[in-house]
């Protein structure tokens, strides 16, 4: 089976990469290929990265309520390059009162303060197997 | 060593939060080497390892500062009022990100982050609104801004200037700390070296114009904040502090006429006795650096004066209620080890920028401390602990061991540049994370006792109406000034950025000209360029 493929994101302008980083290598460790962008990455930014490197995944790291906006406008970009079966899973502090909209995005995995690395890898698996499957 | 019986989770070693072995019992014979007025001294003598002052907090008690901002200047205006109303003894002002990182709100990188993280400053006339009303002479105020600091800084001496306030009289704290920008928190602009020249350049102008203010707030806090282990925060902090003063010595300042303006900011993490030790170790290496490495003569340049916050990665958004009790332990901690001034967390912060009610009983948690508790009577209590005095000097030896390493490299900002700092706290988090994965490190609430269902608790929502006000008052703004008077200011900043004059006078006066922040933070990135950050895993 190949590996799976995320990007690690850090949209908008907040520079707390420690959630991202530890995210990334836990992914890594648990054998899948992970690109991290770096900081301050547009959302048209990532939508150019997830293209080129053909990803399966993007997980974003999001602390500052920013998540209001840019996923929205991350979802909408996906949908217009024709990248719809991208899973997009999110990190972060997202405030209870968001977590319906997030998911009426295509937001599927909201990952908050406290989650586990066993957790998160096992969503992702689970997820990116199943969307094989389907496809 | 089998375990005892009945130890916590039948856990065989017995380590800090930070994974520094403990033994179980400490003697006499761990602090014999220690000389009491070579190593210890009273507090206030050298090496002030028990503290500056000589009673401690009988003369005055730390300030209690707790940090605050969100949404437009007159939200926050509010809020401040309201804090000074419940006994806070000073301002702590939160920036949002936008502001944090010099860029307009109009700016497509701003997008939903405006008045989100803190108050958004995008003009002199958001700064008259942050303090409408209150007497900028008669407080302290501390402003968390670094790479814009000088703007920032610019802005709030005008505004002190319309109250008729002098400002060799003004007192207050800018972070202006942009090592530790690189190393942990990342709001960088510029490249290092011209920030470093924006800071020397603040020291010099307090110098000659603001001699009361604290041109610097040399802070660990953010680095530990990124994962670094407690010896990391006093070895990162204090080599920064170092670097601060080589720089401005290099640029032609005398040690002891602006170290004694230079203060520190620590964080208060979980470990008690750990965080203790952090503190009294770090007062004793700054001391002795500065009068043997800098040859200080100043006792005030000797004096490490700091400002502490409570651990915000300690909090939990499980079971919030439980972050009172961890916050009321790690403040206790800070007092214990002589902090000048504390901020407490608020119990919802993993969820949320704090309600009104959170915050107030983040700040009763410190009045009960220095008021019921009757720690507050005597200095430096656990000096003279056994297990206190070895860790103190533990942790100093450590931390003088990675001072020396990056001292090998050519300094901090050598070391930043390839990137040593930011490796060794990225590994010293994974490692925390791995441990808290298998349960070798206990989270009450997270990965031990856990609780099946919750009661959420009420939240600060913030939406997009302070965007939209913000957006607003811009325009206005760019209406209303004078363009021309604008434009010549900038010209004068890009002018003294290219060239070697302070950088503070034309700032001021694009500041005075109502030219908002991204403008001139605009101005000195076309002189300077922007760094970029190599993405490391």
């Amino acid at each position: 089976m190949p590996r799976i493929r995320v990007i690690i994101a850090k949209p908008g302008l907040d520079g707390h990469d420690r959630g991202a980083k530890i995210i990334a290598r836990g992914l890594r460790d648990a054998g899948m290929e992970v690109i991290y962008t770096g900081l301050r990455q547009t959302p048209e930014q990532i939508v150019a990265a997830a293209l080129q490197e053909d990803a399966d995944v993007i997980g974003l790291s999001i602390l500052s309520g920013a998540h209001t906006r840019i996923c929205p406008r991350l979802m909408e970009l996906l949908r217009e390059h024709g990248l719809d079966d991208v899973l997009v899973v999110l990190g972060g502090i997202i405030p209870d009162p968001d977590v319906p909209a997030m998911q009426a995005l295509g937001i599927r995995g909201i990952f908050r303060p406290g989650a586990s690395m066993a957790e998160i890898v096992d969503f992702i698996e689970r997820n990116v197997r199943a969307r094989e499957e389907q496809g | 060593m089998p375990p005892a019986t009945g130890s916590p989770a039948g856990r065989r070693e017995f380590t800090t939060v930070s994974g520094r072995p403990v033994r179980v019992l400490y003697t006499p014979a761990d602090v014999a080497h220690l000389d009491y007025a070579r190593d210890l001294g009273d507090p206030g003598t050298f090496p002030y390892t028990r503290g500056i002052h000589a009673t401690g907090y009988r003369g005055k008690l730390w300030t209690m500062r707790q940090f605050a901002g969100f949404g437009t200047p007159g939200e926050t205006n509010a809020r401040y009022k309201e804090l000074l109303a419940n006994g806070g003894t000073g301002l702590s002002v939160a920036f949002d990100l936008p502001t944090l990182m010099g860029r307009d709100p109009d700016h497509p990188l701003s997008l939903g982050e405006v008045g989100k993280c803190g108050v958004s400053i995008v003009s002199l006339a958001d700064m008259e609104a942050l303090f409408d009303g209150i007497d900028l002479s008669s407080i302290t105020t501390s402003m968390t801004i670094n790479s814009p600091a000088p703007v920032l800084f610019a802005m709030y001496l005008a505004v002190a200037e319309r109250q008729g306030a002098d400002w060799r009289q003004l007192s207050g704290t800018i972070q202006n700390d942009i090592l530790k920008e690189f190393i942990a928190q990342k709001e960088f602009i510029y490249p290092p070296r011209p920030s470093m020249r924006l800071v020397t350049d603040v020291f010099r102008f307090c110098r000659d114009e603001v001699p009361r203010w604290n041109t610097i707030s040399v802070s660990g806090y953010h680095i530990r904040e990124a994962g670094a282990t407690a010896v990391q925060e006093l070895a990162f902090t204090l080599r920064d502090g170092v670097e601060y003063v080589q720089y401005g010595v290099d640029a032609g300042l005398g040690v002891d006429e602006f170290v004694p303006r230079l203060s520190f900011f620590f964080n208060a993490h979980n470990d008690f006795f750990e965080e203790i030790a952090k503190y009294r170790a770090a007062r004793r290496i700054w001391a002795r650096v500065m009068r043997e490495r800098f040859g200080a003569r100043d006792e005030r340049s000797l004096k490490l004066r700091f400002h502490s916050q409570t651990a915000g990665v300690s909090l939990t958004a499980q079971q919030p209620y439980n972050n009172v009790v961890r916050t009321a332990l790690q403040a206790l901690a800070a007092v214990l080890g002589g902090t000048q001034s504390l901020h407490t967390n608020s119990l919802d912060e993993a969820l949320a920028l704090p309600t009104r009610e959170a915050v107030t009983l983040a700040l009763r948690t410190q009045q009960i401390i220095a008021h019921e508790s009757g720690v507050a009577n005597v200095v430096d209590p656990l000096g003279g602990s056994y297990f206190v005095e070895h860790l103190t000097g533990e942790m100093e030896g450590e931390a003088l061991d990675i001072m020396g390493v990056i001292d090998a490299m050519g300094g901090m900002v050598a070391a930043i540049e390839r990137g040593f700092p930011q490796r060794e706290i990225a590994e010293s988090a994974y490692r925390y994370q791995q441990a808290v994965e298998r349960r070798e490190k206990i989270i009450v609430g997270v990965n031990e006792f856990v609780a099946d269902e919750e009661e959420p608790v009420p939240i600060l929502y913030i939406d997009e109406a302070a965007a939209d006000r913000q957006l607003a008052g811009l325009e206005r703004l760019r209406r209303n000034r004078d363009g021309d008077r604008v434009r010549r200011a900038l010209d004068g900043l890009r002018e003294a950025a290219a060239g070697t004059a302070n950088t503070m006078p034309p700032i001021l006066e694009a500041v005075r000209a109502y030219a908002s922040i991204g403008e001139i933070c605009d101005a000195l990135r076309e002189v300077w360029g922007e760094y970029e950050e190599v993405p490391a895993i």
